[in-house]
C-alpha cells in the first residue's frame, strides 16, 4: 500500500482566525476514513484544501506522492482523480437523473469533445450500472429535482463514482437521512472502499460506528486523535472537547 | 439535423417560411403591392431583433449569464456594416470625396485612419462584423469569467462596458462619425439600399440569418456543452467538482453569442440606414432582456417571438400613445415577471398541456 494522500504542516487561517493549524494527515490507498470534529475543527477547510478551492499558507499537499495538491483548481482536482460530494445535496436539479450521472462519466472535458460528443454503447451501459449502484435507476428519467433528500444523495454518489476518481472526499452523507437510509450509505461506502479512497466527515456517531473504519479527530484545524472508534473513544482530551459536550 | 427541429421550433420555422416567401411575393410581385414597403423595411428589422434575442438567449436562458451588455455588440456588427456602406457611397456623397466619407472631411482628415482600411470590401466588413464583436467577447470574458465574477457584478460590468463604448463612440476623435454615427448609405454590392427589391432581399437574408442562429444555438444547446451549460447555470460549483472547466464554456458561449449578435446589428444597419452610438444605450441593452424574458427564457424560439412581439407593440404604441410607450413597457415586464414566469411561450403551451422552459421543472424542484 502506497499513500494516496498526504497533508504535511498545512496552515491557513483567515482574518486571523487559524482554521487549519499544523495539520498533518496521511491516508493509504484503498483506505476507508471517517473524520470527526466540533463545529469549526476545520473539516470543510481541509476539503477546501484538498479539493484546490483554497490555498494553504503555508505546507504540503501531495497526491500519489508526486502532484502538488496546492497549485490546482477544482476543475484540476476533479480531473486529477479527486471526487467531492458536498454537505448539501448538490445535483442538476433541472435535467434528468441519467443526464446528471451522464455529465460526470469520466470523459474529455474540452470544449469542444462536449460539443461533439456522442453518447456511446459502453455510456450507456456505465450509466445503466451505476444507476443499479445507487437504486435509481426507476427515476432515470426523473428531473433529479424531483427525487427525494435521501435519493438525492445516493445520485450525487452516483454523480462521484461516475467520475471513477482515486479519492473520494464524503462530507457529511448522513444528514438528513432516515437511520435505514444512513445505514444503507455506510454499507455502499463500504462497498466503494477498496477499489476507491474513501474520506468521510461526519458527525453522526452511530453512522461512523457502522463505517468501521479508521477515525481521526480533528479539533482546531488540528489532529487531536487517530485510530479505531474505540481507541479515540477512550481518548481524554477528545472526550473533553467532543465526545463529552 | 432533423432532430434538431422539434415541434416548437418546427412550428415558428414554418411561420417564418411563409412570411419570407408571403412578405416579399405581396410586396413585389401583386398588383396594387399589398404589403407596402415600410412593413418589409419594419418586419426585417424585429427579424435582426429576434435574431438579438436568441443570441441573449443562449448565455441567459442555458447558462445564467446575464449580459447587460448585448447590445455592444450588436452595434459593433452594425458599426462594422455601416463602414462599408459609407465607403460604397464613395464620390457620391456631399463633398465627392473618393475615398473620405463626408464626416472625415468635415473634420479636415486627409486620409483614412489604419482601422477602416480593408472596409471597402464587403467580404471583410462582413467578417469583421463576426470577429469584432467576438474579440471584445472574448476579452471581456477570459478576465471577468476567470475571476470568476458572476451574478449582479458580472451585469453591471457588462453594462459599463456598453455605456463606455458609448461615450468613445460619442467621440468624433474616434473616426467614427460621432453623434451623427454613419448615414446617408447609398447601396450595397451595387443594390440601391432605396430599391424595394433590395429591401426585400434584405428581409429575406434577415429570415434566413434568423433560423441559421436558432438552428445553430438549438445544437449547442442539445449537445452534451449544452448540459453542461444548464449545469453551469443551476450549479456552478458542482460542475467545477466534476472536472469541467467552468470559464472555458462560458468564454466559448459568450463569443458565440456575441457574434450571433454581431450579424444582427449588421443585417440590421442597411435596412434601418443608420447607426448612431445611441445603439450603445444601456437602455437598448436592457430592452433585450425584457424581449427574452417576456418570450420565454430558455426556450430559443420564445426568445424571437419575445423580440417580434415586442418590436410590433412599440411600433403600434408608439404611433397611438408615443408618450406612454416606456409606462407600457415596463407595466409588461411587471406583469410577465410575476404572472408569467416562463414567458408568453410557456403560457402558449401550458394552454396546449406541454411543459415549457426551465423554470416550470425549477418550480417543480422547489415544491
Amino acid at each position: 500500500m502506497s499513500t494516496q494522500l498526504l497533508l504535511d504542516g498545512v496552515n491557513r487561517s483567515f482574518d486571523g482566525f487559524k482554521a487549519i493549524n499544523d495539520l498533518s494527515l496521511a491516508v493509504e490507498k484503498g483506505e476507508l476514513r471517517a473524520i470527526i470534529g466540533p463545529n469549526g475543527a476545520g473539516k470543510t477547510t481541509m476539503m477546501d484544501i484538498i479539493t484546490g478551492k483554497t490555498r494553504p499558507d503555508t505546507g504540503r499537499v501531495m497526491w500519489n506522492q508526486s502532484v502538488d495538491l496546492t497549485r490546482t483548481d477544482e476543475a484540476g482536482s476533479a480531473r486529477l482523480g479527486i471526487g467531492r460530494k458536498f454537505q448539501k445535496p448538490t445535483v442538476f436539479e433541472t435535467q434528468t437523473v441519467e443526464d446528471n450521472i451522464a455529465l460526470a462519466l469520466k470523459e474529455d472535458r474540452s470544449v469542444w469533445a462536449t460539443l461533439f460528443h456522442r453518447r456511446s454503447a459502453e455510456d450507456t451501459r456505465r450509466i445503466g450500472e451505476l444507476l443499479e449502484l445507487v437504486k435509481l435507476s426507476h427515476v432515470a428519467g426523473w428531473m433529479a429535482g424531483d427525487l427525494s433528500h435521501g435519493q438525492k444523495q445516493w445520485l450525487e454518489i452516483g454523480m462521484l463514482l461516475a467520475q471513477d476518481p482515486e479519492l473520494l472526499l464524503v462530507d457529511e452523507p448522513a444528514a438528513g437521512m432516515t437511520d435505514a437510509e444512513t445505514m444503507r450509505t455506510a454499507e455502499l461506502l463500504r462497498q466503494i472502499a477498496g477499489r476507491h479512497t474513501v474520506i468521510v466527515v461526519e458527525h453522526d456517531m452511530d453512522f461512523v460506528r457502522a463505517l468501521d473504519c479508521r477515525v481521526t479527530v480533528l479539533h482546531q484545524g488540528h489532529v487531536l486523535a487517530e485510530g479505531s472508534l474505540d481507541h479515540v473513544s477512550a481518548n481524554e482530551q477528545v472526550i473533553e472537547v467532543y465526545l463529552g459536550r | 439535423m432533423l432532430n434538431l427541429v422539434d415541434r416548437r421550433m418546427g412550428i415558428f420555422l414554418a411561420g417564418l417560411f411563409l412570411l419570407t416567401v408571403a412578405i416579399p411575393v405581396g410586396n413585389l410581385a401583386m398588383a396594387g403591392q399589398p404589403v407596402p414597403s415600410y412593413i418589409v423595411a419594419l418586419l426585417g428589422k424585429y427579424l435582426c431583433y429576434a435574431l438579438l434575442a436568441v443570441a441573449l438567449d443562449l448565455v441567459w436562458g442555458y447558462c445564467g449569464i446575464l449580459s447587460l451588455g448585448h447590445g455592444a455588440f450588436f452595434a459593433l456588427g452594425g458599426y462594422a456594416m455601416g463602414m462599408h456602406l459609407m465607403r460604397e457611397i464613395g464620390a457620391r456623397g456631399v463633398y465627392a470625396n473618393p475615398v473620405l466619407p463626408d464626416f472625415m472631411v468635415f473634420l479636415n482628415w486627409d486620409s483614412l485612419p489604419w482601422y477602416w482600411l480593408g472596409f471597402d470590401m464587403f467580404g471583410f466588413a462582413l467578417a469583421m462584423a463576426l470577429l469584432v464583436p467576438g474579440l471584445l467577447a472574448f476579452v471581456f470574458g477570459w478576465f471577468a469569467f476567470r475571476s470568476r465574477v458572476t451574478g449582479v457584478y458580472l451585469s453591471i460590468i457588462t453594462q459599463a462596458m456598453t455605456y463606455a463604448l458609448m461615450l468613445a463612440f460619442f467621440r468624433n476623435e474616434m473616426g467614427f462619425g460621432g453623434y451623427n454615427g454613419l448615414t446617408d448609405f447609398k447601396d450595397v454590392l451595387g443594390f440601391s439600399l432605396q430599391a424595394d427589391s433590395t429591401r426585400a432581399g434584405l428581409f429575406v437574408l434577415s429570415a434566413l440569418a434568423l433560423a441559421a442562429g436558432l438552428l445553430v444555438s438549438k445544437a449547442i444547446t442539445s449537445s452534451k456543452l449544452g448540459k453542461v451549460l444548464i449545469a453551469i447555470r443551476d450549479a456552478e460549483s458542482r460542475t467545477r467538482f466534476i472536472g469541467y472547466r467552468v470559464e472555458e464554456y462560458k468564454l466559448f458561449v459568450f463569443v458565440v453569442s456575441a457574434m450571433m449578435a454581431g450579424l444582427a446589428g449588421a443585417l440590421y444597419v442597411p435596412q434601418v440606414g443608420i447607426i448612431n452610438p445611441g445603439e450603445f444605450s444601456p437602455a437598448n441593452s436592457i430592452g433585450i432582456v425584457i424581449w427574452v424574458a417576456l418570450g420565454g427564457r430558455g426556450t430559443l424560439v420564445g426568445a424571437a417571438m419575445g423580440a417580434i412581439i415586442v418590436g410590433i407593440a412599440q411600433t403600434l404604441f408608439t404611433s397611438w400613445f408615443p408618450e406612454l410607450w416606456l409606462f407600457a413597457l415596463g407595466g409588461l415586464f411587471v406583469f410577465v415577471t410575476i404572472f408569467l414566469p416562463d414567458g408568453v411561450l410557456g403560457l402558449i403551451e401550458s394552454r396546449l398541456g406541454r411543459k415549457a422552459g426551465p423554470g416550470a421543472a425549477a418550480k417543480e424542484a422547489s415544491a
